[in-house]
């Protein structure tokens, strides 16, 4: 019983914890993870844009899965529908 | 009269401030009401924008908003005699600091979580908002130059802490990675950079470490200057989880200890005052009180760096709009038993009258280091902490929070600087590296400019006090105007404001003729720009009360909550 508690005590603990160090740095952090996977995407549709990629057999396969996001860069841009010719997301 | 009795009047005072009237500001001024639609309910996104329980914000609203200021300023402010400064720390903290810091956090979740500075433009008008840049913009410049020189000084006096300091910026790179990584857990990380940063202050007096007195053409102080402008820069370019993130962490931590220990070892030694009440033996140069003691005081009394804290980042976070009241408020609470640990540390941490006299021998002089010597021998009788130690435990506090708001202050002026590169469409503007370069080279010129050697930094204290009350002085503007729109009571925000002004008006006036008479051209250009600035605040206060309330007569009143 005691040392149930004591977990309970612990878990709580560790949240408080947990939020203390991050949220703060919250907004930072996502804005700095948006700008890698903004690099990412770019890497993916480089053919497209005329970017010779050696991997292209794979990154073909990634484009559809990127779908999603593709969009939301692309309005975060101020761009109302999709810049390139071959993908129709909007 | 002994320290406990004031310490328990100050901190009776401020929490009948936050139990009375922070409630009844809250409940009857700003009407907050638990069913509003916060910023962080309606525009969550994970990000930014993402409710937060009221504690957590409180803690990270506080350790964002408390650092080296609240204890520089009550330690200079005390050579006029500990009760102006205990006055206006306690009164500051509950008609001033808290109206004001629970107002920006409320006026900004009532209008989407805009910051203080767009909130100007849009309720107050463009002009206004002009001028706020550039308040905000001398506020960071002269942040950072006196907290570089404050950290010299107190490295040069305390060599101890030297290894500490640094060793510091060490554990938080480590922890740093330790948490990004994922490599233990968080409580267990906390555990080990806590035990790492005592460890290292307890063998800090064992090995201190100072520079060479003169480095070529330069003093010990200028290497100081220029080797934290240096480490200031590199860290503003880090990314944030690197460093930031966990010294911030640890100085949070770190800030409850020192705030714990101090007032405990009051509550045990219980030493005197040994500084006089109302100081009738004032050095030579000290310039009047009235109006002096109100900027000296800034952080700990009332302060606008808050406002831009509160509107920036707290505000998105709010989960209920009652939570204004304990973020808001009780915050302001903090920081002002902040303020009083340092005032006691300051008057009752010396044996006799004549050591204290012979550390507040001029204006300006005692400030930080007699906030570390006075507190230290208070944790020696009532901790039983070794003097030295304790100095440098303080010493540590001090650098560390003062350290943090540099790298802080840096990054800030870099995005406005590379805010000014797009305006301007100057291309090598925009990039970090050379903003970076731009923003530490206007510091450098202010704290060498200000002083020749670089020690000369403080004489800017009074000076960053004003310019920070002319911050407070615009978000008070922004709630007031918002409060008139309502058409509710606006004495409560209208009559500090007007205060403030005038205190700070007649400080620039005051520290305008030093200067001339001293011939600094330099500072005195500093205090015309400030004063400058002063005036048009003062102006756009007028004339858009005026018309607020011209139009307020103008139209018939409708029952509008």
């Amino acid at each position: 019983m005691k040392l149930e508690k004591l977990k309970a005590w612990l878990r709580q603990a560790s949240f408080y914890a947990e939020e203390a160090y991050n949220a703060p740095y919250r907004s930072a952090i996502a804005r700095a993870k948006r700008e890698q996977d903004d690099l990412f995407m770019l890497l993916i549709f480089s053919e497209m844009m005329g970017v010779p990629n050696p991997a292209s057999y794979y990154t073909l396969e990634l484009q559809p899965l990127l779908m999603e996001r593709f969009h939301d860069w692309h309005t975060r841009m101020g761009m109302e529908h999709s810049p390139l010719d071959n993908i129709k997301c909007c | 009269m002994n320290a406990i009795f004031l310490m328990l009047m100050g901190l009776g005072a401020m929490a009948l401030g936050f139990f009375v009237y922070s409630k009844f500001i809250c409940e009857k001024i700003f009407k907050v009401d638990p069913h509003f639609r916060t910023p962080a309910h309606d525009m969550q996104d994970g990000i930014d924008y993402v409710p937060t329980n009221k504690y957590i914000l409180w803690g990270h609203h506080f350790t964002s908003v408390a650092g080296a200021a609240p204890i520089i300023g009550p330690a200079i402010a005390v050579i006029w005699g500990w009760v102006p400064a205990f006055l206006w720390v306690v009164f500051g903290t509950i008609f001033f600091a808290g109206v004001h810091d629970a107002g920006a956090i409320w006026a900004s979740a009532r209008n989407k979580a805009k910051s203080i500075g767009s909130l100007t433009g849009d309720i107050v008008g463009n002009r206004a908002r002009s001028i706020f840049m550039i308040v905000i913009f001398l506020v960071l410049l002269m942040v950072n130059a006196v907290f570089a020189v404050v950290i010299a000084g107190q490295l040069i006096n305390f060599p101890s802490a030297t290894i500490p300091v640094w060793g510091a910026i060490v554990v938080a790179l480590i922890i740093g990675q330790l948490i990004y990584r994922k490599l233990i857990g968080l409580l267990m990380v906390t555990f080990i950079g806590v035990v790492a940063l005592y460890a290292m202050i307890y063998a800090g007096p064992m090995l201190p470490l100072a520079l060479p007195e003169t480095l070529g053409p330069l003093s010990d102080n200028q290497s100081w200057i220029i080797l934290l402008f240096g480490y200031a820069a590199i860290a503003s370019l880090l990314p944030v989880w690197m460093l930031l993130q966990p010294r911030d962490y640890i100085n949070g931590i770190q800030l409850f200890i020192g705030l714990i220990l101090l007032y405990g070892a009051v509550l045990i030694s219980g030493p005197e005052l040994v500084a006089p009440a109302f100081n009738t033996n004032l050095p030579e140069n000290t310039p009047s009180m009235i109006p002096l003691l109100f900027v000296t005081i800034a952080c700990g009394a009332i302060s606008g760096f808050h406002g831009l804290v509160s509107s920036g980042t707290t505000s998105k976070q709010l989960d209920k709009e009652p939570d204004v009241r304990f973020v808001g408020y009780f915050g302001a609470v903090g920081e002002g038993s902040l303020a009083l640990a340092a005032i006691i540390a300051a008057t009752a941490g010396f044996a006799s009258l004549a050591d204290w006299q012979a550390i507040y021998h001029s204006f300006g002089q005692g400030g930080v280091s007699a906030f570390i010597n006075g507190g230290a021998n208070i944790l020696q009788q009532g901790v039983g902490l070794d003097t030295v130690l304790a100095q440098t435990l303080l010493t540590v506090m001090v650098v560390l929070f003062a350290g943090t708001t540099m790298d802080t202050g840096l990054r800030l002026q870099r995005y406005i600087f590379q805010e000014w590169g797009h305006i301007y469409n100057i291309t090598w503007m925009q990039k970090a590296a050379p903003a970076t370069l731009l923003a530490v080279g206007t510091c450098l010129l202010l704290a060498f400019g200000a002083g020749g050697d670089g020690s000369g930094g403080m004489l800017i204290w009074p000076l960053f006090g004003t310019t920070n009350q002319l911050l407070a002085g615009l978000t008070l503007l922004v709630i007031t105007v918002m409060l008139v729109k309502k058409r509710r009571p606006m004495w409560y925000t209208l009559a500090p404001l007007i205060f403030l002004l005038v205190m700070t008006t007649l400080a620039l006036l005051t520290q305008l003729k030093s200067f001339y008479d001293k011939g600094d051209w330099f500072l005195f250009t500093l205090d015309l720009v400030v004063l400058a600035a002063a005036i048009l605040v003062s102006l756009e206060c007028s004339a858009t009360l005026t018309k607020q309330i011209k139009a307020n007569k103008n139209t018939p009143v409708t029952d509008k909550p």
